[in-house]
């Protein structure tokens, strides 16, 4: 196992009565990466996740969890690892503080180490102002913050997500991407799996795309539009100007430019040329007015993926 | 292949928090005054019969347990025949499948235990609420007679009523067991519930009539002694049967068998006289190892279906 890999898998596979759910995936996590395992209901994600955190057989091929092998020592690998369950669920009549207090003393956790801890979790999501609440007066969103604080209370090397932002509204699912996102800054990597592609693109930096128990792609947004779609980025240029759009098409490694408006020019590129956009835009004697850079979206890479490979014949 | 650390790793956490779930619930707390109130209304009726009709025993105290006010059927004992069983599968029912539905069952076993853990805790703890349920009952039933009869018992009627309460601790885990067995086979709770229920009642009232029926189905030719013996075995099947041979012999000191008794059995037996408690407990010990053994083989059913059970919701 690499050293700047927490999590190793290879040819890793789940039958079910002989029928397999997961297919000899392999894919690796890097250390402080937030990688998603992204795909339709039903592909092999909860799956992968389960055999990952020891709580489900391998049938067949290895994964490692921080050197840790989940058959054989899953304590080990459950000590260092976080799970937030799809739709988790808490002991309703208990409060937020006392679910957390069971599962520390589960971990093994001492007295104050626990309190602290504990405290500073609740806090940290924004549920300081409710710990002795019932968990049962809790939302969708607050319940998915307390497995959130869960994790944080663990201290855990990675964090493993299934699903966080399933039916949750906007903005729980804005304040719950923060979260993910103040996680990788504390230094954990993330593992995520969904099914909403759009919703949790922009925080991952590396996808697989599931598709009925076989890792379909992998790498980032930006190497799957390329792989997929012949585009990694889109850059949209506003400028004032003569014959812009021709300078642009000269940069090396765009594909296409088009001029939705007058001033108005989205580049479709293989890499991220902003640089050699603006430097076009002023050496042709243009002004720039405003410069921006997307990718393209998991949606469409996925869509146009399997239209292109099955005529469109995948599990949606 | 081995597995690393142990498998009961935080079974005491596990069992503090399930004992105090089942000790807060209100489902329990209607459990036990549902046992208590029935109790005292028989151990009421068999003072007041005691009072009425026994002038001299040496076992007075015990007959506050198989005793009943005449015209009433129930006695202490056969109200905790049917309500320990009651209690036990109101524990039971819903120890796995609740957590399946709560969708907890994932999230705790994320945690660094194994599922023997929560499983035994589970069943642990069950166990410990029902002994401290049924001793406080025992207690409160050795209080009043000492009350209301003015009588102390011997040591041997308290060894005697304390081997009772063991058993019926034993009888009450034969039904926990079966009740959590069904609440991992059966996604459902209410399923569960029904289906345990279903079982106790088919095992506790038709199974010993119908014991007697299938043997003479299957073997109508065979001779009477052995036609008893066979229905004899079979209605042992049933944990009711078992522990009312157990309370009969340890309750009851002249009980001489549990089977039938032969004449050459009773040569030189003085009728009537009670049996010391060691040869009590000869006679009953069969049942109660059956008691013990029944609740082990439904534990480690239920342990190895939960072991090989997907945890996810």
């Amino acid at each position: 196992m690499s050293a700047d890999n927490v999590i190793e898998a290879q040819g890793l596979t789940k039958r079910y009565d002989g029928v397999a759910v997961v297919k000899g995936i392999a894919f690796s996590v890097a250390r402080g990466e937030i990688f998603g395992l992204l795909g339709p209901n039903g592909a092999g994600k909860t799956t992968t996740i389960l055999m990952l955190l020891g709580l489900s057989e391998i049938s067949d091929g290895q994964a490692r969890v921080l050197g840790f092998d989940p058959v054989r020592e899953p304590l080990a690998v459950k000590r260092r690892v976080g799970y937030l369950p799809d739709q988790v669920g808490f002991y309703d009549n208990l409060s937020a503080s006392d679910n957390l207090r069971y599962t520390a003393r589960l971990m093994g956790l001492e007295r104050e180490e626990r309190e602290r801890k504990i405290a500073s979790a609740l806090t940290h999501v924004g549920l300081g102002e409710v710990v002795d609440r019932p968990v049962d007066t809790f939302s969708r969103g607050m319940r998915q913050r307390l497995g959130l604080a869960e994790i944080l209370m663990k201290e855990a090397q990675i964090a493993i997500l299934d699903e966080p932002t399933s039916g949750l509204d906007p903005q729980a699912t804005a304040e719950l991407l923060q979260i993910i996102r103040n996680l990788k800054d504390r230094g954990v990597s993330v593992l995520l799996s969904s099914h909403l592609l759009d919703r949790v693109q922009s925080i991952c930096d590396r996808v697989a795309l599931f598709n009925q128990g076989n890792i379909e792609l992998l790498g980032t947004v930006g190497e799957l539009g390329r792989q997929v779609l012949g585009v990694g980025y889109y850059v949209d240029v506003e400028a004032e100007g003569q014959s812009l759009a021709d300078k642009l098409r000269a940069i090396p490694g765009v594909k296409a430019v088009e001029t939705p408006s007058a001033n108005h020019m989205r580049i479709y590129a293989e890499r991220d040329v902003r640089s050699d956009a603006a430097a076009a835009v002023i050496a042709g004697g243009g002004r720039l007015l405003r410069l921006s850079v997307e990718t393209p979206s998991l949606d469409l890479i996925y869509n146009r993926y399997f239209e292109n490979v099955t005529g469109g014949r995948h599990a949606a | 292949m081995q597995r690393e650390g142990s498998a009961l790793h935080g079974l005491g956490v596990v069992i503090l928090k399930e004992l105090s779930d089942h000790l807060t619930s209100v489902r329990m707390r209607v459990l036990e005054w549902l046992v208590v109130l029935f109790a005292l209304a028989a151990l009421y009726g068999a003072i007041q019969q005691i009072r009425d009709t026994t002038a001299e025993d040496p076992f007075l105290f015990l007959k506050l347990f198989t005793t009943s006010r005449e015209g009433l059927p129930f006695t202490f004992v056969s109200f905790l025949t049917i309500l320990v069983p009651l209690v036990a599968i109101g524990m039971g029912f819903d120890a796995i499948n609740g957590e399946h539905n709560r969708r907890t069952l994932s999230r705790i076993l994320s945690q660094p235990i194994y599922r023997d853990a929560l499983l035994f805790g589970k069943f642990l703890a069950g166990l410990f609420t029902l002994s401290v349920s049924l001793l406080a009952l025992w207690l409160l039933v050795i209080g009043l007679g000492l009350f209301l009869l003015g009588l102390p018992p011997s040591g041997e009627e308290l060894s005697r009523a304390f081997i009772f309460l063991l058993v019926t601790i034993a009888y009450a885990g034969v039904w926990l067991a079966l009740a959590m067995l069904f609440s991992i086979v059966f996604r459902s709770p209410a399923t569960a519930a029904l289906v345990t229920l279903g079982l106790w009642l088919f095992l506790t009232l038709i199974w010993p009539a119908l014991a007697p029926a299938i043997v003479i189905a299957f073997a109508p030719s065979g001779n009477e002694e052995t036609l008893i013996l066979a229905a004899q075995y079979l209605s042992r099947l049933s944990p009711s049967t078992l522990f009312g041979e157990v309370v009969l012999a340890i309750l009851n000191p002249t009980t001489r068998s549990l089977g039938p008794i032969y004449l050459s059995q009773l040569q030189g037996a003085v009728l009537g006289a009670p049996m010391p408690l060691g040869e009590s407990l000869i006679i009953a010990w069969p049942q109660i190892v059956g008691l013990i053994a029944g609740t082990i083989l439904l534990f480690v059913t239920g342990y190895v279906i939960f072991q090989r059970q997907e945890v996810r919701a």
